[in-house]
């Protein structure tokens, strides 16, 4: 459906301006607000001009083991997205090679059920193991968003490759492992970049297995900020930015694979 | 998809520890006769272990009593924890209300609010690529993160929320304090985070429409309201309901941002189906009737799925 130019008026940037700014305003808002002292953040109404002050990062650093729950939530990410990647990508080769539609539906279906069916077990058998509050218990419960997300979405990059690339490396001697690994995986680099970062953003964000999987000694990002909130006295300068710290790798990320966020978000189901 | 495979140094480097080209062991012989098997086999070996357990530990518990904290083995009870959760437990039935309310609510709101800016959005202007940078912040963006600026937002007495409704002359509320208006000010919560996704699925829907039918519709005097009722809605149907079947199955089992801003308070006014079983599993550790009451979680996700798949195929 194709308008005239006639669209690229002032008002069409008007509009833009006005469907923007309520989208980015909350995340300007914690930006802002973590960048006031307390004085200001409890002022009514509130105070859009002030100068701006670094403290509140200083304090969540060195009232908190912020390095420690950073690092804790890297390892975790990093750990998920990497098992992931290695159990799913030649998963999902297969069947996107060899057209097994019926695995892939399976999986769809386990995404559909709600992520607490699979903590209250895990949990159980965690305690019983004395796992809980370790990296492992962590990097398993995160697989289970991190592996089905891997394998559909890079279903969808596999059946993009041309099929008699594939033949061809067979007919000069390539074994179907070589073929995989010399053929396929090269020609989907760009989708397992975009493939890896959404799964470290879904790890990195992760709330509720996190909650009840993490202790003391793993304790991830959002974990420790929720406890902040729960501990703290209104701290708000405190809190959002504990929260800009948490969010702005994750927006950072997201700006390199844009083309393949909605795909991603919807499991390969609908490219944006 | 860009040849991105002239890469010498990787395909050189890779060979030195790859199966050479010919089978000569007993394995690579098994990897050429079963290649599916071989290649899926880790991934769908880690998925049962991972997921296929829990199903079934969750479905043996339903039919039991037990708590995690007690000594005593499950004790089998047959369907009493669903006898009880339908007959007798008003905070479920509380809890399924709120489930649906707020999915109703928030599904709506996304679609119709998506779909707008989509139409809105349809046109050519420059910084197309910013815009769209900036459009996918909120869904991304860390859901405690997003759950803590709004709490503040909403605060009743400081947030900037009823500084903003003020200026309108409305307010102030109470907002997620308040029993009332919690289900939507959470649902507004979740309509600023999935918004854009709607919008950018619809855009990506109209890029795509044949130009013939509304050529033939201009030749035949067809009004714009005509045209997007009559072509490019019906055009854009299977898209939108896609849409629509992925938020609904996520707005029913939305936790991050209910459990941090409200834990399904004030009082359970805000407990969804999904808090309340959390509540009960891991809170209570009564893990016999949490089961039972995420067989029914489920099934309600099944449903919802089954209804929005069945439309879609029928007449809308």
């Amino acid at each position: 459906m194709k308008r005239s130019r006639s669209g690229e008026s002032p008002w069409t940037y008007i509009l833009l301006a006005g469907i923007l700014i309520p989208f980015l305003f909350p995340l300007a808002w914690m930006f802002l607000s973590s960048l006031k002292t307390q004085v200001q953040n409890t002022a009514f109404p509130p105070v859009w001009v002030f100068p701006p002050t670094l403290n509140n990062y200083r304090e969540v650093f060195v009232k908190n083991p912020f390095f420690t729950f950073t690092w804790n939530s890297l390892v975790v990410a990093a750990g998920s997205t990497g098992l992931a990647l290695v159990l799913g990508l030649p998963g999902s080769y297969a069947i996107a090679r060899f057209k097994r539609t019926g695995i892939a539906l399976a999986i769809l279906t386990a995404r559909m059920a709600p992520g607490i069916g699979y903590l209250i077990p895990w949990f159980i058998l965690f305690t019983k193991m004395k796992m809980i509050d370790t990296y492992t218990a962590l990097i398993l419960t995160h697989l289970i968003v991190a592996l089905p997300l891997v394998l559909w979405v890079m279903i969808g990059f596999f059946e993009d490759v041309p099929g008699e690339l594939i033949e061809a490396a067979r007919i000069d001697g390539c074994s179907n492992f070589s073929a995989f690994l010399r053929v396929a995986l090269p020609l989907v680099k760009p989708g397992i970049v975009a493939t890896a970062i959404l799964s470290f953003i879904f790890s990195w964000n992760n709330f509720l297995f996190s909650l009840i999987i993490a202790g003391f000694k793993t304790r991830t990002l959002p974990i420790a900020v929720y406890n902040f909130l729960s501990y703290e006295e209104i701290n708000w300068g405190g809190l959002t930015a504990a929260a800009t710290i948490i969010t702005l790798p994750v927006l950072v990320l997201s700006l390199f694979i844009q083309k393949h966020i909605v795909r991603g978000l919807t499991f390969g189901a609908l490219k944006g | 998809m860009p040849p991105a495979m002239a890469d010498e140094s990787r395909t050189g480097q890779m060979s030195a520890w790859v199966t050479p080209g010919r089978p000569t062991s007993a394995w690579s012989l098994f990897v050429e006769t079963h290649p599916v098997l071989v290649f899926t086999l880790p991934a769908a070996a880690v998925v049962f272990v991972l997921m296929v357990f829990p199903v079934f530990y969750t479905v043996y518990m339903s039919l039991h009593s037990w708590f995690a904290s007690s000594l005593t083995a499950p004790e089998f009870i047959g369907l009493q924890n669903f006898k009880r959760a339908f007959t007798q437990d008003e905070r479920f039935r509380n809890a399924i209300w709120l489930t649906l309310y707020f999915t109703a609510l928030a599904t709506a709101l996304q679609v119709v609010l998506g779909v707008s800016l989509a139409l809105l959005l349809n046109r050519p202007f420059r910084g197309k690529g910013f815009f769209r940078s900036i459009f996918l912040l909120p869904m991304v963006a860390t859901p405690v993160a997003i759950a803590l600026v709004w709490m503040m937002m909403y605060n009743p007495t400081l947030g900037v929320m009823n500084y903003l409704v003020g200026l309108v002359g409305l307010g102030p509320y109470k907002w997620v304090s308040d029993v009332r208006f919690v289900i939507p000010a959470l649902a507004a919560v979740d309509t600023w985070e999935w918004t854009p996704l709607i919008t950018l699925i619809t855009l990506a829907g109209l890029a795509t429409l044949p130009l013939e039918p509304y050529e033939s519709a201009l030749i035949d005097g067809a009004t714009p309201a005509q045209m997007f009722w009559r072509i490019t809605l019906p055009l854009l149907r299977p898209t939108i309901m896609v849409a629509l079947l992925f938020r609904s199955i996520d707005c029913l089992k939305t936790f991050d941002i209910i459990y941090v801003m409200t834990a399904g308070g004030p009082g359970f006014a805000s407990e969804t189906l999904n808090i309340y079983t959390f509540q009960v599993g891991l809170f209570y550790f009564h893990i016999g009737y949490a089961s039972s009451l995420l067989v029914i979680l489920f099934a309600l996700v099944l449903g919802v799925s089954l209804i929005l798949i069945k439309v879609r195929r029928g007449a809308w």
